[in-house]
């Protein structure tokens, strides 16, 4: 394999693949974070009744959507971690590889 | 019920001075690997991903928000659920944003990654204003919060509280510097979670286990409202506004960010923004149980009485179930509590001043490494001065919008500079200025017209500015700033090394 300088890595297919990838999946989750927070606050806002109403005994909806807001943005970051501790890092290495001086 | 709560505890004061024993032991071994600035201010770049997890996790839970929120969901049940998921959502911005970008561009400070392919003095100096500021209100709001909880705590004077806890973050940071500021934040990180989830377990074994019996009990006692969504949101826009200064500003905390340059690559750095997640959320679903648990097993009328804020309730259900020893051991966590998030943010207004200000502006980038350590130690100094004379000046004020204040300046003035900086090829010298300088005083300014200063500080009948927090509107503000500056001005050379940029942000080559 020929090495490449930095310059012509920018320009590398394999460069721009994975810079599109880690854009794109950091927007997708950017953005899911933001619909599942500002949802929550939206149906606070917009619809006290759902969130009151009972699931089983005292037990209100709300509890589940509130501890669930939590508990789904901890996923989130794990869904980042484990992409990027499997594609993302052995794209990054071969990159790596591939530059010489 | 009888409390021993603001009397002097002996068991409380054993576990204090503990705490602080192995805490000086640990400065004094951090003091001997802590001289160069990589040192002072990184930690040699040793610390891993899962360690600075917990330590991030021990820089974000404030006494506060462990009280306070324990003591919001007591009084006013769901409503404290609310309050506390704000505080988390912050961390996956952190995550998909900032963390790996600002690990691989910068070097101690977040000012670093703005001015990497800028012009340094001017972006330093915006960007240290925006941290110092930041800093000095967050501090401000912790050392008020400081003395007062240990007033009501061990019962000692607030002058000598805020004192104590001044001298000692003095202490971790002058000598042991990062090291040691890292190791206060994970033994804090442990104990608070640990005494937090005792005391969950010790609650739910009153009702079987069984959160339905403890849920039905709270319903029983103050009505089926407790548990649905009452007063908090009453405004869409202003929960909105809040909202995104929560999110945003999580991610433009200076103490926080610099936490990303003390381990040694951004996958790493990554991994630490997963742990401390996973932490922060467990250790707000418990604060969120012991609420709950501390109305129906003290009751709000006990909760109130002995502070209106509620801020009691979790050391007071610890005294129910655990008795004077585990009231002790709780009061010296939340005094841990206080020493390690005071000590984050000294280093983190030290570093601003010493690495951007003082070697980045005034000695334009040249200086030996000898002379920037000195300089940090006497920026940690001063700034630490600083924040026991704004603790005591402040006493017996409100000082709860100074928090919203600093996550309003960390979104508006940190976060939109420090994000375009990474992510657009046209931003400039001109652009990141302007945004810095508009998100900040947009956001002081429009803070003292809002409710929160206007009317509960200043007492006026109503607001000039109609949000609680200016979040929505500073921000915004800020990234409009930067954008329409950029686009009207210029900079070749930044421009051609945004590739060079490019390149070290999603690679790493180069990175420090």
């Amino acid at each position: 394999m020929t090495k490449k300088s930095a310059h012509e890595i920018l320009e590398d297919e394999e460069f721009r693949t994975l810079a599109r990838q880690k854009n794109l999946i950091s927007l997708i989750l950017t953005i899911l974070e933001l619909v599942i927070y500002f949802g929550f606050i939206s149906l606070i806002a917009f619809n006290k009744p759902f969130l009151a109403s009972k699931l089983s005994g005292s037990m209100t909806v709300g509890i589940p959507v509130g501890i669930g807001v939590i508990i789904l943005s901890w996923i989130l970051t794990g869904i980042y971690v484990n992409w990027a501790n499997k594609k993302y890092d052995r794209m990054v290495e071969n990159i790596k590889n591939r530059i010489g001086g | 019920m009888q409390t021993v709560i603001g009397q002097t505890n002996p068991v409380a004061i054993f576990f204090f001075l503990l705490f602080v024993a192995v805490t000086l032991a640990i400065t004094y071994w951090a003091a001997k690997r802590t001289r160069t600035t990589k040192e002072f201010y990184a930690a040699g770049r040793n610390i891993t991903g899962f360690q600075n997890g917990l330590a991030l996790a021990g820089d974000y839970m404030s006494a506060a928000s462990f009280l306070g929120i324990a003591g919001l969901v007591s009084t006013k049940g769901y409503d404290g659920l609310i309050y506390s998921v704000g505080w988390l959502v912050g961390w996956p911005i952190i995550m998909f944003l900032i963390a790996e970008p600002l690990r691989n561009l910068g070097k101690y400070t977040f000012a670093d990654v703005v001015a990497y392919r800028l012009s340094q003095r001017p972006i330093r100096s915006a960007a240290a204003l925006g941290s110092i500021i930041t800093v000095l209100t967050y501090l401000t709001a912790q050392m008020v919060g400081a003395g007062t909880l240990i007033k009501l705590l061990f019962g000692l004077p607030y002058e000598v509280a805020v004192i104590i806890v001044g001298c000692l973050m003095i202490a971790y940071v002058l000598f042991g510097g990062m090291l040691a500021t890292t190791w206060v934040q994970i033994i804090k990180a442990v104990l608070l979670l640990g005494g937090a989830t005792l005391l969950v377990i010790l609650t739910l074994a009153q009702f079987g286990f069984n959160y339905g019996e403890l849920f039905g009990q709270a319903a029983q006692k103050y009505g089926d409202k407790f548990l649905e969504p009452g007063g908090l949101v009453t405004n869409p826009i202003d929960a909105f506004s809040l909202g995104l200064a929560l999110m945003f500003g999580t991610a433009g905390l200076p103490h926080i960010l610099m936490r990303f340059y003390t381990v040694p690559n951004a996958k790493e750095a990554r991994k630490s923004v997963f742990y401390a997640t996973g932490f922060i959320g467990y250790f707000y679903i418990l604060t969120f149980t012991i609420g709950f648990g501390a109305a129906v097993l003290v009751g709000q009328d006990i909760i109130k009485g002995i502070d209106k804020g509620g801020n009691m309730a979790a050391p007071l259900l610890a005294e129910v179930l655990g008795g004077n020893i585990f009231l002790g051991f709780l009061a010296a966590v939340a005094f841990a509590t206080i020493l390690a998030v005071v000590a984050g943010l000294t280093l983190a207004g030290a570093s601003a001043l010493s690495h951007d200000l003082y070697v980045g502006v005034i000695r334009k980038g040249v200086s030996a490494e000898k002379e920037e350590v000195k300089v940090a130690k006497i920026a940690t100094l001063i700034l630490g001065l600083t924040a026991i004379f704004l603790g005591i000046i402040f006493k017996g004020q409100n000082v709860a919008f100074m928090v919203g204040l600093a996550f309003a300046v960390a979104a508006s003035a940190n976060f939109p500079a420090l994000f375009m900086s990474i992510v657009w090829k046209r931003f400039t010298t001109q652009g990141a200025v302007s945004s810095i300088i508009t998100g900040l005083v947009l956001a002081t300014v429009l803070i003292i017209l809002s409710p929160t200063v206007w009317v509960d500080v200043f007492k006026n009948p109503s607001p000039i500015f109609p949000l609680k927090n200016p979040g929505l509107i500073s921000m915004t503000a800020a990234f409009i700033a930067g954008i329409i500056v950029s686009l009207a001005t210029r900079e070749p050379q930044a421009e051609a090394r945004f590739e060079e940029e490019k390149l070290r942000t999603y690679v790493g080559i180069g990175a420090e």
